[in-house]
């Protein structure tokens, strides 16, 4: 092993009004042949930034390299001039980045996409060129190279568009592959897939991969080296034993103990009591088509789907992108319409119900969304958005407040949020301010679609907590979408795994674990990254003996 | 089924589809021209100055003006089925030769004023994109917002008096110099002569729109993910510019462009008046004053095709551009 890349006190400096004056200050990297290094960190680490400034992408001129050392082969990459890194960049040090569809051009082939890193990089006959980009395409593995060469972006899924980069990135066998959140747009099951790829072509060709991503799974699964970053600074480095085992700095502990266990919550009894009955739903999208007929195209979102929730359990949806799992979420909240079928709450079905028919059973079944900066109202105040709600049922001007002044502080938030807008929060906070208004009806329901999938694991954790803690106080039921397994192990007393529109099977949490009955459940199963690291010592490895 | 015979399939569809459309646009305008205050014959009364009521009663009936409206329409809409749109009692001519007559100068002005402000809009808009924040892109900015702020007919004006009074560059006004006689590439030469001042004064106001749609819309694509992507690759900035984001930042021009050709129609009224411009603005502007009904029926029925037919070549182009949208 030879070393490839030398990073030496390297600060990078933000603009001047910024938070912090340096995003990454003194950081100090080392990168070998054939080793996979990689950065962990939670959003704002620095660890992007760091990416950005080895490869000379930094958002200059408002954040450059202040100081320090970048030594490529003992070329200094901070000081050599544009061209010349234009020279490294595709040829010698490449990249690939985290969401596989904004990061090809839309409009142009993948043929065109991956020709240009050879124009400009060889002289080589365009024939050659052909021959090379298809043989790349046949090495990531895409199911018809031919056809992949002429496909648009658009035309490929997720995790063919990341192949596609891949196969873009190692064009022309660079020494160094820089990966930034490769997979974390991915569905599991393909990221997987994904990091083995990266991992054989990474073996084949003895690179050097710098790996940055949040995820501790993905870490245990790939990393040689691990380097742990927190506000601009490394923490913590070492091999990945050293690191996942023996964590030394507090931070590393933090983060390594939030990684939520794929053991499943001890099992509590089942109520007698259903509170809310989903027969047969049927939903389907259709595209396309028009006045003169054309035949569109039609998507199952929910094919016959059918579970029901006891009081005080929480049914974990779960399933990957395309399953249909939020459709089924935004139809029992009536957000979507049904086509067939009955949600039975209460013994009222609610799917033929009109608008002001549905208005009475609406605050007894509400909904906490995902995305915590696009769903609350960015021009209305904390106070209002979650006071709005009860006021429409009726609740005088001072009950609401109270009332809202009360959750509040059962969500964990200092009473003078009610006067701010959601801006001035933290991700984490903004998710609070979703559970506080929907709470702010009493429901007997909560629907949670994928509520802590845009957050950093901390908080994730505290969130989950916030969320069993209110299930527990209000006696709630919840129904809960998530994609991630780890998280459904948490929350979920019982799961049902939607594949393609179909629950494909439904039980308590723990038999689902240890004893999956369909093959999509083992896979998935099988697909969580670093399962056999965060699991309790002394915990049975139900998983190990599932896969 | 290949590119070509779904993108024919998809024509023939579209232009089935815009049989209906065409039709509402016809019965829509016809009553709305009836909302209007008085007709032809008032027009004519008015002009002659003692016309008797007995008289335009005779008139009226001699135009068809005295049956009920929904006779009136069926009568309009059988005849248009026909491609006859009627006769013009003010000119004394049918309408279609009337039309006939004017279109091919409208067209010519607003072929000529779509290309030079998309063209010139787009290469300013992009000259100040590249060089954003330096001389060049406030220039090009106070010259966008000078001839966007500026009225039509006031340029219109100021060039005849600068370019055509003062210099003598060109004529004032017409499309040709008929007292020539002028055949072959001599006349076109003359055409393109007394082209230039309408083209200029029309494209300057859509010039303004384009250069800032345009360097807007660069400016969005250059901070987009893939062009960190090509960076990436070591791709030269002048390829990323020129290739990468422009071809994506053209999307929102060529859709504006579309909807604009409706718009054009209208805006050169002014400016055929200003110049002389014997065009269908013209035309219409006349027909509005004299309730000329059948030939601003005519004038309308044309306008509409000619969005419609516009709107058709854009999705087609659009298509091209974009391949993620697909025609079927």
């Amino acid at each position: 092993m030879t070393q490839l890349l030398d990073i030496k006190g390297l600060d990078i400096a933000l603009p001047a009004n910024s938070q912090r004056p340096l995003a990454v200050s003194g950081m100090d990297l080392q990168l070998s042949t054939n080793e996979i290094v990689c950065v962990v960190g939670e959003s704002g680490s620095g660890k992007s930034l760091t990416a950005r400034a080895i490869m000379g992408l930094l958002p200059a001129p408002h954040v450059r390299v202040a100081s320090g050392e970048i030594l490529f082969n003992g070329e200094d990459l901070v000081k050599v001039s544009d061209d010349r890194l234009r020279a490294l960049r595709g040829s010698e040090i490449s990249m690939i980045f985290q969401e596989p569809m904004t990061a090809l051009n839309p409009v142009m082939t993948i043929g065109v996409q991956i020709d240009e890193v050879f124009r400009f990089h060889q002289k080589m006959p365009s024939k050659e060129r052909r021959a090379r980009a298809l043989q790349l395409l046949h090495d990531v593995q895409l199911p018809d190279p031919e056809q992949a060469l002429k496909a648009y972006p658009h035309e490929l899924s997720g995790g063919q568009r990341q192949r596609a980069m891949i196969a873009m990135a190692l064009a022309l066998d660079p020494k160094i592959l820089i990966a930034d959140e490769p997979t974390t747009a991915l569905d599991v099951t393909t990221q997987a897939q994904v990091l083995k790829l990266i991992k054989e072509m990474q073996e084949t060709h003895g690179t050097g991969v710098l790996f940055i991503t949040h995820d501790f799974g993905v870490v245990a699964d790939i990393a040689d080296r691990v380097c742990v970053m927190q506000n601009g600074l490394v923490v913590e480095t070492g091999t990945r034993d050293q690191v996942l085992r023996h964590p030394e700095h507090p931070y590393t502990k933090a983060l390594i103990g939030a990684v939520p266990d794929l053991m499943p919550r001890p099992a509590r009894p089942r109520s007698d009591e259903t509170v809310l009955k989903v027969n047969a739903l049927e939903k389907t999208y259709r595209s396309g088509g028009g006045l003169f007929g054309g035949k569109g195209r039609e998507v199952h979102a929910a094919d016959d789907v059918t579970f029901d929730l006891a009081r005080g359990e929480t049914l974990g949806i779960v399933g990957e992108s395309g399953s249909g799992k939020s459709t089924v979420a935004r139809c029992i909240v009536r957000l979507n319409d049904a086509e067939a079928g009955e949600i039975l709450l209460d013994g009222v079905d609610l799917r033929p119900l009109g608008r002001a028919a549905m208005r009475p059973h609406r605050s007894k079944i509400q909904m906490v969304f995902q995305d915590p900066f696009a769903s609350l109202n960015p021009r209305t105040r904390v106070g209002k958005i979650i006071a709005q709600g009860p006021i429409m049922y009726g609740a005088t001007q001072q009950d609401a407040k109270a009332r809202t002044l009360e959750l509040l502080d059962i969500v964990g938030l200092d009473a003078r949020a009610y006067d701010r807008y959601p801006h001035e929060f933290s991700g984490g906070q903004r998710q609070r301010i979703g559970i506080a208004r929907a709470l702010a009806l009493e429901p007997d329901i909560l629907v949670a679609d994928e509520p802590v999938s845009a957050l950093d694991v901390s908080i994730q954790a505290q969130i989950l907590t916030l969320l069993d803690d209110i299930r527990e106080r209000m006696n709630l039921s919840m129904v809960f979408i998530t994609h991630d397994l780890r998280v459904a192990a948490q929350v979920c007393d019982r799961l049902a795994v939607m594949q393609r529109g179909k629950v494909i099977e439904v039980g308590p949490t723990a038999q689902v674990f240890a004893d999956p009955q369909a093959e999509y459940t083992r896979q998935l199963l099988a697909a969580v990254p670093g399962k056999d690291w965060f699991s309790k010592p002394d915990a049975p490895k139900v998983v190990a003996a599932a896969g | 089924m290949s590119l070509t015979a779904r993108r024919a399939r998809y024509v023939v569809k579209r232009l089935l589809q815009s049989i209906p459309i065409v039709i509402a646009i016809v019965v829509l305008n016809f009553f709305l021209l009836q909302l209007a205050e008085g007709d032809a014959v008032d027009v004519l009364a008015g002009e002659a100055g003692s016309a008797t009521p007995e008289y335009m009663a005779e008139l009226r009936a001699k135009f068809g003006l005295d049956q009920p409206l929904s006779i009136q329409l069926a009568v309009y809409l059988k005849n248009v089925m026909f491609l006859d749109l009627g006769y013009s009692f003010r000119h004394e001519m049918p309408v279609s030769e009337l039309i006939a007559d004017r279109v091919l100068p409208t067209v010519l002005l607003m072929v000529s004023t779509i290309t030079i402000a998309v063209g010139f809009g787009v290469f300013l808009g992009l000259v100040a994109a590249m060089g954003l924040n330096t001389w060049r892109d406030t220039a090009i900015s106070i010259f966008a917002l000078i001839t966007y702020a500026t009225p039509l007919f006031w340029v219109g004006l100021m060039l005849i008096v600068v370019f055509s009074l003062n210099l003598g560059w060109f004529p004032t006004s017409g499309m040709e110099n008929f007292a020539m006689f002028y055949e072959g590439w001599d006349r076109v030469w003359d055409i393109a002569h007394h082209l230039v001042l309408p083209t200029i004064t029309l494209s300057l106001f859509y010039l303004a729109l384009y250069t800032r749609l345009m360097r807007a819309s660069m400016l969005e694509q250059a901070g987009q993910d893939y062009v960190t992507t090509a960076r990436a690759k070591g791709v030269t900035e002048n390829r990323i510019m020129f290739v990468h984001v422009l071809r994506n930042a053209l999307l929102p021009v060529v859709t504006m462009a579309g909807v604009q050709v409706g718009a054009l129609i209208g805006g050169s009224v002014i400016v055929e008046s200003v110049f002389a411009w014997p065009g269908l603005g013209m035309l219409a502007f006349e027909a509005l004053f004299s309730r000329d009904l059948n030939l601003l029926l005519g004038i309308f029925l044309l306008s509409a095709l000619l969005v419609v037919a516009v709107n058709l070549v854009v999705d087609i182009v659009y298509s091209t551009l974009d391949p993620r949208i697909e025609v079927n």
